[in-house]
C-alpha cells in the first residue's frame, strides 16, 4: 500500500461536539491514575449503574495466585455478584472486563487482548470472550485490572474513564449512534485531544440488534493510524451485548496516557523483548509459507476445511462444495486491503485484523454509504456464508458488517440462518411463517433483512434472534417441525450456538466443542486434525488426554490478556523436524516464549507446567460455576446429531463410501444387506456409544465424577476447595 | 538518498566504529548499544548497518519510521511504542534493541563513526 494513501469513508463526525454538549453528566469520581507494577494495578473499578456509585476494590496477592487475572479474574467477580437463581437480566448481572497481566506488553504479537465476563442470556452460566482493540490495555494503564458494571441504568448512558485525569463520569448520550461503526468513531474524536490523541481513545459498544436478540456482542474499537478510521474487534459469544444493552449502556470510553514500551513495568524487559524479537522475525521468514495471516487472516483456512470436506455447508449437512473457492483466501487477498500491519494491538505482527475499505453497502440503513469492514474472519465466511449456501463474498462482507455494527455475533448468526434455511428447505418454514421472506439456500439479500429486522426489533428477525435452542421449540410448539428432529439439526450445545468446524468425522472434536465450559466454541481445543487427518490421538485416552492438556493450556491465553492465534498460527521453522508429531503439536518452544513472558512481566518465575496449573485452577472453578446455576452435569454436555453423524439421507448419501466402510471396518456390517435408513441409524447407536465413551474417559482425566462435577479431591488438588465451592459440588459428590 | 557505505574488506576488526556509535548516542562505550556491529567470521570481517532501504517503514504500527529530507531512515521516539516489529522485520537485521533501552535504535547515517575508522572501511554516501 501507498503510505500516503488517503481513504474515502462516509464519516460521522460533523456534529459531535453539538453531541457532546448534550451530555448530561449524572455522576462522577474521582481516582489516581497509576500505571501496573509487573503487570498489575492491585486494584479494580466497581460501577453500580443502579445506583450510580463508584467502588475500588484491592486485588491481593491470594486472588492473583489463585484466579491470575482476564478471564480468571472475571469469574470469581462474576461469581461474588451473582447467586444461583440470578437471570442474565437482573440487576446483579455483572459485566467484567478484564486485560489480564501480560496484557498491554507491546513486544510479543497478540498481547492487547481483553476477557469480557457475564451471565450469558443464551446459556444462563458464565460466558467469556476474548476480544481485541485498545480498550483493556487502555484501562490498565488508566490504573485498574479490571471493569466491573452491575446495575441497570433508567436512560441510556456511556462510561467515560479518563485515565489521564484520572476521572470516571456516567454521562447520558442521547443523540450519538447506538451503532458500532458511527458510535466509535463519534465517542473516539469526542474524547481525543487532537488528532495524535485519537489512538489513546478506545469504545466499547454494541448496537441496535442487540437489544432485540440474545445474541449482542461488543465491540471495542481502535485507532488505525493508516486509514484513520476507527476499527472494531469483537467479543462475540454468548449475548455480551444483549446483557450491556439491557444496562441501558451505549458505550464505554476509555482514554488513556499515549502508551509506550515498557508500562506494565515488567520485571525484565530484555526477557520479554528477546521473546518478541524471536517471534516477529519467525513471522517474517516462514508466515508466507506456513498460514498467510498477514495476508489473509484466518481465512487462509476456509480452503483447506473445504478440501478435507470440514468446511460448514448448508447447516453443516456438508464439509464442502464446489463453490468454496469463491469466499477462499484467493478472494480475500484481493477484498483486503494489502501492506498495511493490522494488528489490534501494538506489535502485532501476525497482523491478522484485515480489513476490506471503502465498501460501498447495498442494504439497510447505511446503503450507499463507504465503509471499513472489519473482517471477514474464518468463522464469518463459514458461518454466513458457505454455511448459509452463499459463496458471493460481497454478501458475506457486508453481512459481517451489519453484524458488527448492529452489535450481533457473526458465528451464531451464521449458525442461526444456516438452521433457518434448512428449516425452510424441509418444509418447517415458510414464507407464511416467515413474514415472506424467502429463506432458500444461497439467498444473501434475505440474510440481510433477517439482520435489519433484528436491528428494528421487528418481524421474524425477532424469533432468529432468540437462538437455536429457543427456535426449536418454538417451531415445534407451534406444530411446525418434530421436535427430534430440530434438536438433531440444531447446532447448540448449552445454548449456544456451535462455531464453524465440522465435527462429525471427528469425535476428539465432538468432545472439544461439547465437553466445554461456555458451549460449543473452539476456543478450548481444536483437534480436528490431530484426530481426523492425523490419526495422532487412536484411543479413549488419547482423545481424553488432549481434551484435558488442550483447554487447559488455551485457558492460560484468557487469563493473561493473550490471542491463541501466535501461539501455533505461526511455528518455529524446525518445529515439525525437532519434536516428536504430539509434542510439536503443543508447540514447545512458543509455550516457553510464554513462560519467559509471564516470568518476564511478574518477576514470578513459573515453568510449563505451571501454565497447566494456573489454568486449571480457572477452568474447574468455571466448571463449577456452571453446576452452581444449574447446568455442569453431563446431560448438558451431549452434542445434537449433527455434530456426530449423519442425520439425514442425503448426508449419508454425500459419505456413502467412508459411511459404508465404517460399517465393514467398525462394526463389522457388511453394508450391501441395508437400506441407506438402516445404515444411519446403525452408525448413530455406534456413534452415541462412542460419544459416551469419550464423556467417561474426558471426566476421568479432568478429575470429574461420571456425572461430570469436579471431585472434592480436585478442587483441593487446585487449591480452589472454598467453602462456598465444596459446598456446590458436595451435594452431587 | 544518504547512507553509511561499508567496505568491509578493508576492516581490521578495530571496532572504534562501535565505541564511537555507543558514546554518541548513549554516551558509553558498550559495543552492545551501537548501531553499527563488526562481527568476524572465518577470518575476516563484517559490518553490520542499516542501509536506509526502508522495509520498516510500513511495518510500523504507529508511523514512527519514516524518511528526513536526505532519505535517511529516522525513528521519532515520541511516537514509537517499542514493538521492535521493525527489528524481527529488518532484512539485514540492523534494527537494534538493547534491554536497557524502550526504544529500539538504528543507523542515522550520522557519519561520527567515519572519521574514528584508521582502515578507511566506512564513508557516507549517496545512493
Amino acid at each position: 500500500m501507498d503510505e500516503n494513501k488517503v481513504f474515502e469513508y462516509t464519516r460521522y463526525t460533523q456534529d459531535i461536539e453539538a453531541m457532546k454538549a448534550a451530555h448530561q453528566v449524572l455522576a462522577e469520581y474521582a481516582f489516581t491514575p497509576s500505571l501496573p507494577q509487573k503487570g498489575y494495578n492491585n486494584r479494580s473499578l466497581h460501577i453500580d449503574l443502579g445506583t450510580l456509585k463508584f467502588t475500588e476494590k484491592k486485588i491481593d496477592e491470594a486472588m492473583k495466585q489463585t484466579f491470575t487475572g482476564g478471564r480468571g479474574f472475571g469469574l470469581k467477580y462474576l461469581w461474588d455478584a451473582i447467586k444461583p437463581g440470578t437471570k442474565w437480566n437482573d440487576p446483579e448481572n455483572d459485566i467484567i472486563i478484564s486485560p489480564g497481566p501480560i496484557c498491554g506488553i507491546t513486544q510479543y504479537p497478540g498481547a492487547g487482548k481483553s476477557l469480557v465476563v457475564t451471565l450469558s442470556p443464551i446459556t444462563n452460566i458464565p460466558i467469556d470472550s476474548n476480544v481485541g482493540g485498545y480498550f483493556g490495555p487502555l484501562l490498565k494503564f488508566s490504573g485498574f485490572d479490571a471493569l466491573e458494571i452491575q446495575g441497570k441504568a433508567k436512560e441510556d448512558v456511556i462510561i467515560v474513564l479518563d485515565g489521564v485525569k484520572g476521572k470516571v463520569t456516567i454521562e447520558t448520550a442521547p443523540q450519538e449512534s447506538l451503532d458500532s461503526h458511527i458510535a466509535a468513531e463519534q465517542f473516539t474524536h469526542q474524547y481525543a485531544a487532537d488528532e495524535a490523541d485519537l489512538r489513546n481513545v478506545s469504545v466499547v459498544s454494541s448496537g441496535a440488534a442487540a437489544a432485540h436478540s440474545l445474541i449482542g456482542c461488543l465491540n471495542f474499537s481502535y485507532y488505525d493510524v493508516r486509514r484513520k478510521v476507527t476499527r472494531l474487534k469483537q467479543a462475540g459469544r454468548g449475548g455480551i451485548g444483549t446483557v450491556f444493552r439491557d444496562k441501558k449502556i451505549k458505550a464505554l470510553v476509555v482514554h488513556g496516557p499515549q502508551v509506550k514500551g515498557d508500562m506494565n513495568h515488567p520485571a525484565d524487559l530484555g526477557r520479554i523483548q528477546r521473546a518478541g524479537v524471536k517471534l516477529h522475525r519467525e513471522m517474517h521468514d516462514f508466515d508466507d509459507k506456513m498460514c498467510g495471516m498477514r495476508k489473509v487472516g484466518t481465512t487462509n483456512i476456509v480452503g483447506v476445511m473445504n478440501s478435507y470436506d470440514l468446511l460448514p455447508v448448508m447447516n453443516f449437512q456438508y464439509g464442502s462444495h464446489a463453490d468454496a473457492p469463491k469466499i477462499d483466501k484467493t478472494t480475500w487477498i484481493k477484498q483486503f486491503t494489502q501492506g498495511i500491519p493490522d494488528g489490534c494491538w501494538y506489535g502485532c505482527s501476525m497482523a491478522c485484523a484485515h480489513g476490506v475499505d471503502e465498501f460501498a453497502l447495498r442494504t439497510g440503513p447505511y446503503k450507499g454509504h463507504k465503509v471499513v469492514v472489519d473482517g471477514p474472519e474464518y468463522e464469518t465466511a463459514a458461518g454466513c456464508g458457505s454455511n448459509c449456501g452463499i459463496f458471493d463474498p460481497l454478501w458475506v462482507i457486508e453481512c459481517n458488517f451489519y453484524c458488527d455494527t448492529y452489535g450481533i455475533d457473526t458465528i451464531s448468526f451464521g449458525t442461526i440462518t444456516g438452521f433457518i434455511m434448512e428449516c425452510w428447505q424441509r418444509g418447517i418454514l415458510n414464507a407464511e411463517r416467515t413474514g415472506g421472506l424467502d429463506m432458500s439456500w444461497g439467498k444473501g439479500e434475505s440474510q440481510l433483512e433477517l439482520m435489519h429486522q433484528m436491528a428494528r426489533g421487528e418481524g421474524f428477525g425477532l424469533i432468529a434472534g432468540q437462538g437455536v435452542q429457543r427456535m426449536k421449540r418454538i417451531f415445534a410448539d407451534k406444530g411446525w417441525g418434530d421436535f427430534a428432529f430440530l434438536t438433531d439439526i440444531g447446532l447448540e450445545g448449552k445454548g449456544l450456538e456451535q462455531s464453524e468446524y465440522m465435527s462429525k468425522e471427528s469425535l476428539a472434536q465432538q468432545g472439544g466443542y461439547y465437553l466445554t465450559n461456555k458451549g460449543p466454541q473452539h476456543d478450548e481445543a481444536w483437534v480436528i486434525f490431530m484426530d481426523m487427518v492425523n490419526n495422532q490421538i487412536p484411543t479413549f485416552e488419547d482423545k481424553a488426554e488432549a481434551l484435558y492438556y488442550f483447554p487447559m493450556f488455551r485457558t492460560w491465553f484468557g487469563l493473561n490478556g493473550l490471542c491463541k492465534l501466535p501461539w501455533n498460527d505461526i511455528e518455529p521453522g524446525d518445529n515439525r523436524t525437532k519434536n516428536a508429531p504430539m509434542d510439536a503439536a503443543k508447540v514447545p518452544e512458543h509455550v516457553q516464549n510464554y513462560v519467559d513472558l509471564f516470568s518476564g512481566v511478574t518477576g514470578r518465575e513459573i515453568t510449563k507446567e505451571e501454565i497447566i496449573k494456573m489454568s486449571e485452577r480457572v477452568y474447574q472453578f468455571q466448571r463449577v460455576f456452571d453446576l452452581r446455576m444449574g447446568k455442569g452435569v453431563r446431560k448438558y454436555d451431549q452434542p445434537p446429531y449433527r455434530a456426530m453423524g449423519p442425520v439425514t439421507k442425503e448426508e449419508y448419501e454425500s459419505r456413502q463410501e467412508r459411511y459404508d466402510k465404517q460399517l465393514k471396518d467398525w462394526m463389522n456390517i457388511d453394508p450391501s444387506t441395508k437400506s441407506t435408513e438402516e445404515k444411519i441409524a446403525l452408525h448413530r447407536k455406534y456413534r452415541e456409544d462412542r460419544y459416551q465413551k469419550l464423556v467417561e474417559a474426558v471426566y476421568k482425566r479432568r478429575g470429574w465424577t461420571a456425572d461430570g462435577v469436579p471431585t472434592l479431591e480436585t478442587l483441593k488438588r487446585n487449591g480452589i476447595d472454598f467453602p462456598e465451592v465444596v459446598e456446590v459440588v458436595a451435594k452431587h459428590q | 538518498m544518504k547512507y553509511l557505505k561499508t567496505s568491509p574488506a578493508k576492516c581490521q576488526g578495530v571496532r572504534a566504529c562501535e565505541k564511537t556509535c555507543s558514546q554518541t548516542f548513549f554516551k558509553t562505550g558498550d559495543p552492545s548499544k551501537s548501531a553499527i556491529q563488526v562481527k568476524e567470521v572465518g577470518g575476516k570481517f563484517e559490518i553490520n548497518v542499516c542501509n536506509q532501504c526502508g522495509e520498516c517503514i510500513p511495518i510500523c504500527p504507529v508511523k514512527a519510521l519514516s524518511r528526513n529530507k536526505l532519505g535517511v531512515v529516522m525513528l521519532d521516539k515520541k511516537l514509537c511504542v517499542g514493538c521492535l516489529m521493525c527489528v524481527g522485520y529488518c532484512p539485514t537485521l540492523s534494527m537494534r534493541t538493547h534491554p536497557d533501552l524502550r526504544e529500539p535504535f538504528k543507523c542515522v547515517a550520522c557519519g561520527a563513526c567515519v572519521k574514528d575508522c584508521p582502515e578507511k572501511a566506512l564513508e557516507i554516501a549517496e545512493r
